[in-house]
C-alpha cells in the first residue's frame, strides 16, 4: 500500500469515529440541523474555516499563483475581505431572527410559501452546483494522487460521495462540524509547514523570495519565456481584464454572505454574540492562511517551476509537488491526504445545507404548510435528501468526467449567493417597506440572470481549437454574448433592482407591521432560538 | 402591545440603533471603498502599481498585503463596538418590564 493511501485511510477511519460519536448525538431536529446549538466560538470558528476553504483555495489558488504570479493573489484577498460582510451585517441579526435556515429569516416577516420555495431553489442550486465541481476536482485530483494505488477517477469520486453521504446522513451537523474542525486544524499546519520550509529555502529572507519571483522562466507556446509574478496582468489581461478584476471583486465580497453552507454555521452557537466572536476567529485563521497562498505559489513557482508542475498534473498539483521538492515522499503523502481532508469537509457542508433547506423549507414549510405530520419527519427527509443528493452527485460527476471544465460552476455559486441572496437577506433585515413581491421577484432575478450571463459568459460560450480534448471543450461552440468570466457586476445590481421594484409596486402591511418585532429580535436577541 | 413594540418604541432602544447603524455603515463605506481601489488601481493603472518600492515588492503587492491589515483592524474595531452594545442591549432589556420572563440569555445579545 502506498504512503499517500495509508495517510488518506488514516482520515477517512477518524472522519468515521467522529461520525460514529456524534450519530448517539444526533437525534431530534435541533441536534441534527444545528448541533444543539451548542458549538463554541472557536469551535465554530475553525469549523467556518473548514467549510470554507476548499480545494479550489488551497490546490486552486496556489496554482494560479505559481502560474500567473500576482493575479493569483487577488482570489486571496477578496475571499478574505468577504468576511467583513459577513461580520457586519449577517452573523448576528441572522443568529438571531432564523432558525434552520436562509429562508427562516425571510420567512419571518414574508409570506412562507413563495418566499422558502425561492429561497430553496437558490440554495440547492448553489450547493448542488458547488458540489459538483467539488466532486470533479475530488475525483481528477485523488485518482492523480493515488495513481500508484491503482485508484482511479471513478473509484475516487465514489469514495469521496459515500464518505459524504454518511457524515451527513448518521452524524448530522455535529459530525460536519468536527471533521470541519479536523480539517482546518490540519490545512492551517500543512500550509504553515510548507511555508516555512519555502521561506527556510530563502534563507528565511522575503526579499529573496520576492527577488526569485521577479524572475520566472516558463514555457509559453514553445517558447521559453521569463516573466516578473510580481505584477499584475499575466491572468487578468486586456480588453476585458480590469473589469473582470472587479466583477469578480463584487462576487465574492457580495457572495461569501449569501452562501448558504456558510450561513447555516451561526445556527450552531448558543447566542449572536458568539456568532460575532466565531466570525472573528474565523477571520484571524482564513487570513492568515490566504496570506501564506503567497509562499505556496510562488514557492511552487520559483522551487518546481511551472513547467515541471505543467508535466506532472497541472496547475493544481503545484502544492503537492512543492511538498515533494522540499520534503520527499513523506510530506507529499501529508499534503495529499491534507487536500483530500479539505475537498471532504467541503463537500459535507453543502450536503447538509441542501439536505437541512430541502426538507426545512420546501418539504415542512412548502409541501405541508408549516405543518408537522410527525416528531422526526424533517430529519427523516433530510436524511433522504441527503442520500439523494449524494448519489446523484456522483453520477453527475462521472457523467462529466475528470477533463470537464467546471470552474465555472463555482464562479456561479458566488454569483447567485450575491445577486439571489445577499440582496434579499439585507433588505429583510433592515428595510421596513420590503416584501413578499419584492423577495420573491429579487431572488428569481438573481437567480436566472446570473445563471443566464454565466451560460452566455466564456466559460460555458466560445469557440475551442482542435487541439482542446472532447471532454473539456465548451458546451456552446459559439462566440460568447457576455465578454467577462464573472456575471457579478450586471447581476448583483439587476438583484437588489429587482427586489427594490417589487416592494415598492406593492403594499404588505403585515410584513411592515412585523418589521418591528424582527428589529427587535435581531438586535437584542429577544425570542431567538435557544441551545438545547 | 408586545414586548417588542414597547422595546421599539423606547428611546433606549432608538439610541442603540442609531448607534450601531452609524458605526457599522462608516465601516462598510470604508472598506468597501478600499477594497475596490486595489482592482481598480491594479486594472486601470498597471504602470503605477508596478513600481517597485520595497525591494522587488511593487506597489500592487504591498496594497494588496495591506488589505489583510484593513479586514483585521475593521474587524478589530467592530468587536470593540460590539462589546459596547451587548452592554447597552443588557441594560435596555433589564429594565423593560417583563422581558426576563419572555426568556432572554442571560448577559444581553
Amino acid at each position: 500500500m502506498s504512503l499517500p493511501l495509508v495517510m488518506f485511510l488514516t482520515f477517512v477511519v477518524a472522519t468515521l469515529g467522529i461520525t460514529y460519536w456524534a450519530a448517539g448525538r444526533s437525534a431530534g431536529e435541533k441536534a441534527f440541523f444545528a448541533a444543539g446549538r451548542r458549538i463554541t466560538g472557536w469551535q465554530n470558528g475553525l469549523a467556518i474555516s473548514g467549510d470554507y476553504m476548499s480545494a479550489a483555495s488551497f490546490l486552486g489558488i496556489a496554482g494560479l499563483i505559481a502560474f500567473y504570479g500576482y493575479d493569483g493573489f487577488m482570489y486571496s484577498v477578496g475571499f478574505l475581505v468577504a468576511y467583513l460582510t459577513v461580520l457586519l451585517v449577517v452573523a448576528e441579526p441572522l443568529r438571531n431572527t432564523g432558525k434552520y435556515t436562509m429562508a427562516d429569516v425571510l420567512a419571518f416577516r414574508l409570506r412562507p410559501r413563495p418566499v422558502r420555495a425561492w429561497a430553496s431553489l437558490s440554495t440547492l442550486t448553489v450547493s448542488t452546483f458547488y458540489m459538483i465541481a467539488q466532486m470533479v476536482g475530488a475525483g481528477a485530483l485523488v485518482s492523480l494522487l493515488l495513481a500508484d494505488s491503482g485508484v482511479g477517477y471513478v473509484q475516487a469520486v465514489t469514495g469521496v460521495g459515500i464518505l459524504m453521504i454518511v457524515y451527513v446522513v448518521f452524524g448530522g451537523m455535529l459530525a460536519t462540524t468536527w471533521v470541519q474542525i479536523v480539517k482546518a486544524v490540519l490545512l492551517m499546519s500543512g500550509t504553515l509547514l510548507l511555508s516555512v520550509l519555502v521561506l527556510a529555502r530563502f534563507g528565511f529572507d522575503l526579499g529573496a523570495l520576492f527577488e526569485a519571483a521577479s524572475s520566472v522562466s516558463l514555457q509559453v507556446d514553445g517558447q521559453t519565456v521569463t516573466r516578473d509574478f510580481m505584477t499584475p496582468g499575466h491572468y487578468f489581461k486586456p480588453p476585458y481584464g480590469a473589469l473582470d478584476l472587479i466583477s469578480l471583486g463584487v462576487a465574492l465580497i457580495f457572495g461569501t454572505a449569501g452562501l448558504p453552507h456558510i450561513l447555516i454555521r451561526f445556527y450552531t452557537v448558543p447566542d449572536a454574540k458568539t456568532a460575532r466572536v466565531s466570525v472573528f476567529w474565523a477571520m484571524l485563521l482564513i487570513g492568515a492562511f490566504y496570506i501564506m497562498t503567497t509562499f505556496l505559489g510562488f514557492g511552487a513557482a520559483t522551487i518546481v517551476g511551472p513547467d515541471l508542475i505543467s508535466a506532472n498534473g497541472g496547475t493544481n498539483m503545484s502544492a503537492p509537488l512543492l511538498a515533494q521538492a522540499l520534503a520527499g515522499d513523506v510530506f507529499f503523502a501529508f499534503i495529499s491526504a491534507v487536500a483530500f481532508a479539505t475537498i471532504l469537509a467541503v463537500v459535507a457542508g453543502l450536503t447538509i445545507s441542501a439536505s437541512t433547506s430541502f426538507a426545512h423549507d420546501f418539504y415542512s414549510n412548502v409541501l405541508h404548510h408549516g405543518k408537522k405530520k410527525a416528531p422526526g419527519d424533517e430529519v427523516r427527509v433530510a436524511r433522504w435528501t441527503a442520500f439523494v443528493v449524494g448519489a446523484l452527485s456522483i453520477l453527475i460527476a462521472i457523467g462529466l468526467g475528470p477533463n470537464a471544465n467546471v470552474a465555472f460552476l463555482v464562479g456561479l455559486a458566488f454569483a447567485v449567493a450575491a445577486s439571489a441572496n445577499l440582496p434579499v437577506i439585507l433588505f429583510s433585515l433592515y428595510w421596513k417597506r420590503f416584501n413578499t413581491n419584492g423577495a420573491v421577484s429579487g431572488l428569481a432575478a438573481g437567480l436566472l440572470s446570473s445563471v443566464g450571463l454565466i451560460i452566455a459568459s466564456p466559460s460555458f460560450m466560445g469557440i475551442d481549437g482542435p487541439e482542446v480534448a472532447e471532454s473539456a471543450r465548451r458546451l456552446i461552440q459559439a462566440d460568447a454574448w457576455y465578454p467577462l468570466k464573472n456575471p457579478g457586476i450586471v447581476s448583483i445590481p439587476l438583484g437588489f433592482l429587482a427586489a427594490y421594484l417589487g416592494s415598492i409596486l406593492s403594499r404588505e402591511p403585515d410584513a411592515e407591521e412585523r418589521y418591528v418585532e424582527l428589529s427587535v429580535r435581531a438586535n437584542t436577541g429577544l425570542g431567538a432560538e435557544r441551545a438545547s | 402591545m408586545s414586548l417588542s413594540d414597547q422595546l421599539y418604541a423606547t428611546p433606549a432602544y432608538r439610541d442603540l440603533i442609531r448607534q450601531k447603524t452609524a458605526a457599522v455603515v462608516a465601516l462598510t463605506v470604508f472598506f468597501i471603498a478600499y477594497y475596490f481601489a486595489l482592482p481598480v488601481l491594479v486594472g486601470y493603472w498597471p504602470e503605477l502599481m508596478a513600481r517597485k518600492v520595497w525591494g522587488h515588492a511593487n506597489l500592487a503587492y504591498l496594497f494588496a498585503f495591506s488589505q489583510f491589515l484593513m479586514t483585521w483592524a475593521i474587524a478589530y474595531l467592530y468587536m470593540r463596538f460590539a462589546g459596547r452594545y451587548d452592554r447597552m442591549t443588557a441594560s435596555l432589556l433589564a429594565e423593560a418590564p417583563g422581558a426576563s420572563s419572555a426568556g432572554l440569555p442571560e448577559g444581553g445579545s
